[in-house]
């Protein structure tokens, strides 16, 4: 496989506490891939700690590769230079990740000079035509205006908009809907989509909205407390999920079709990192663990169908038949 | 934007008022001027002719209007010690007060914002440390305190420098330190507080996440946001050029308004202490008038609905 991106056993820790236990993961160029989990498993942190962003008591070990250069250890003049230009990021909670005091188009503006070199009036009219392309409305007389003068969907909108300055090889989007109501999330959805069709960019979507997910994604990861569990094409994964974390993430969305069933939730809670179980770290919230689980921790494996699966008792696959495409968009 | 300086000028204009008129009431009910002035064993004639021809023995109303009416004219009243008019007694010794003021403010700005956000951006490390140990040290020391160490070190111990008087600006030095010292501890330990808060701010990553370099996403994104509760300091500050040198003006004998003020209230000398009073009220509130149009200017979301 072509790829753009290669992750490498990559981790990291806050004070000595790991976070973040060895990722490998690759990115081919112009393809859209799902990062998923509860909140604190590592989604986020693994983007930020491969463009150098985390705070600097952070420890980041391990590889990411991006063509022929190396982000993790890079100095901070490299990382500058890839940030926005190779791989740009959006954040949730679009409305204070853009800064309050400078007018919105200077802030695109200051994407465009830094990397396509262009100023003035040119820059100008390049940040106005990306604003009407992400869809803000009147967009020249808006150049001038500042954040609090534009709805929470209208920031993100924004925001893309500044990504889209460096034409980036990737855009990384972690949670860009997570703050937004569901008519706007939708829109959001649909934009970034149509972005990356005619961008060609590949695209990184994190999230803990399995539906977004699979309205975007081709492929999708899985992530619990630090590891991936399970990854693999997007229709593979959310018809036949195999890790039973990944079956419990479907079992806590609500169905819009067929009968009327009770939601199951996940029992428990993601554990603290600084006590996690010595073996698999979902076993004690997992319906299918057996003694083993909890002693020793199962690899992430490669499987018949094309998914990778760290589990030593996954859902058999004829179980999972029932689960359908079309729940998981709901 | 018309409405709101408006009402913000006729905040300022009542402010005035109210501090002349306290100072009026509070002075007059403190002490007799007569008594002050003429010394305790006058004829009781004397003392009744000296308060008939200052106007003392009107009601306290009809002092109070006539006073007002009197400032409305331009007319700030005669001291009683020696009949030249109290304003341009007042006026007279600014300069020499702002001679230490200007300086201390100008280093006030120039060390503790620099200090603090040096410290913010190299939060914990061994300067952090140092700057907040300092920046305590300087603002708990009382300046007359302070200002005595430093007489005992450079004056008498050393021999560097003068411990007192003016003339020259070698004489200014001390005082100056004096002013500014604390001035610095407390600048720096606000600038430092506001940038960290504004460095953990989402903004500053996205700013960093876009390949903003370091030093701009400092400059360019950080230090406007921090502005905003930084300039409502040096506003203070700037208010308190005028009022801030009483102590140290005294510790120093600095011919300033400081030390003029001490004098004249021991002496009752109403019209020139009123005339002070009055003075630093203005400046104070021209001084927080100008941080509340800069607000406006800093941070486009206090421009909408201006703070009440």
């Amino acid at each position: 496989m072509d790829r753009l991106v290669e992750i490498r056993d990559l981790r990291v820790a806050f004070d000595g506490v790991p976070v973040l236990h060895g990722i490998d993961l690759d990115v081919a160029p112009g393809e859209a891939l799902g990062l998923v989990g509860e909140s604190g498993c590592g989604k986020s942190v693994t983007w930020l700690a491969a463009l150098g962003l985390l705070p600097a008591k952070a420890r980041v070990t391990g590889s990411v590769r991006l063509g022929a250069g190396e982000l993790v250890g890079a100095p901070r003049e490299a990382l500058e230079t890839v940030r926005g230009k190779r791989i740009a990021m959006i954040f949730q909670d679009p409305s204070s990740a853009l800064n309050p005091v400078i007018r919105v188009g200077r802030q695109i503006c200051e994407a465009l000079r830094l990397h396509r070199d262009l100023r003035g009036a040119a820059a100008k009219a390049e940040a106005i035509r990306l604003m009407e392309m992400v869809g803000i409305p009147d967009a020249p007389r808006r150049f001038d205006l500042y954040t609090h003068e534009f709805s929470g969907g209208q920031c993100q909108r924004l925001m893309i908009a500044m990504a889209l300055a460096g034409r980036p090889d990737l855009l990384i989007a972690d949670e860009p809907t997570t703050a937004l109501d569901a008519t706007i999330q939708a829109q959001i959805l649909e934009l970034l989509a149509r972005l990356r069709r005619e961008t060609g960019m590949a695209t990184v979507f994190i999230s803990h909205d399995l539906g977004a997910v699979a309205q975007i994604c081709e492929r999708v990861c899985v992530m619990y407390a630090g590891r991936i569990v399970e990854a693999g094409p997007v229709e593979r994964l959310f018809a036949h999920p195999r890790h039973p974390y990944t079956r419990g993430l479907f079992d806590a969305i609500p169905q819009m079709t067929g009968p009327r069933r009770r939601l199951v939730p996940i029992p428990g809670t993601v554990p603290d990192p600084r006590a996690l179980p010595p073996g698999c770290a979902f076993a004690p919230r997992c319906t299918r663990a057996h003694d083993a689980c909890s002693r020793a921790r199962p690899d992430l494996l490669a499987q018949p169908d094309g998914r990778t699966l760290a589990c030593a008792y996954p859902v058999p696959e004829a179980r999972a038949d029932s689960f359908s495409m079309e729940r998981a968009m709901t | 934007m018309l409405r709101f300086v408006a009402l913000r000028l006729a905040r300022a204009l009542a402010t005035v008022i109210a501090v002349m008129t306290f100072a009026f009431v509070v002075l007059r009910l403190s002490g007799d001027p007569a008594q002050v002035m003429l010394g305790p064993d006058v004829p009781q004639e004397a003392v009744e002719a000296f308060r008939r021809s200052w106007g003392l023995d009107a009601p306290l109303w009809q002092q109070y209007l006539a006073y007002l009416g009197a400032i409305f004219r331009g007319d700030f009243g005669v001291s009683m010690r020696d009949h030249s008019p109290a304003l341009a007694l007042v006026l007279e010794r600014v300069p020499a007060t702002l001679q230490l003021t200007i300086p201390a403010l100008i280093l006030k700005l120039g060390l503790g914002i620099p200090a603090g956000v040096y410290a913010a951006l190299h939060r914990d490390s061994l300067i952090d440390r140092g700057v907040i140990l300092l920046a305590v040290a300087g603002f708990t020391i009382p300046s007359f305190v302070l200002g005595l160490v430093l007489v005992l070190i450079f004056a008498v111990t050393l021999g560097v420098l003068p411990s007192g008087g003016s003339g020259t600006w070698v004489h200014g030095i001390l005082p100056t330190l004096t002013i500014s010292i604390g001035g610095i501890g407390v600048l720096a330990r606000f600038s430092r507080s506001a940038m960290i808060e504004v460095m953990g701010q989402p903004y500053i990553r996205t700013a960093a996440a876009k390949g903003v370099k370091w030093r701009n996403v400092v400059r360019g994104h950080a230090l406007p946001n921090a502005a905003v509760p930084i300039v409502t300091l040096v506003g203070f500050m700037v208010g308190s050029l005028i009022a801030g040198a009483v102590v140290v003006e005294t510790i120093f004998s600095w011919p300033g308004i400081g030390r003029l003020l001490i004098v004249s209230v021991s002496n009752r000398d109403l019209a020139v202490v009123q005339c002070i009073l009055l003075l630093i009220a203005a400046v104070m509130v021209v001084s927080n008038l100008v941080v509340d149009l800069l607000y406006g200017a800093l941070d486009p979301r206090l421009r909408a609905q201006p703070t009440t």
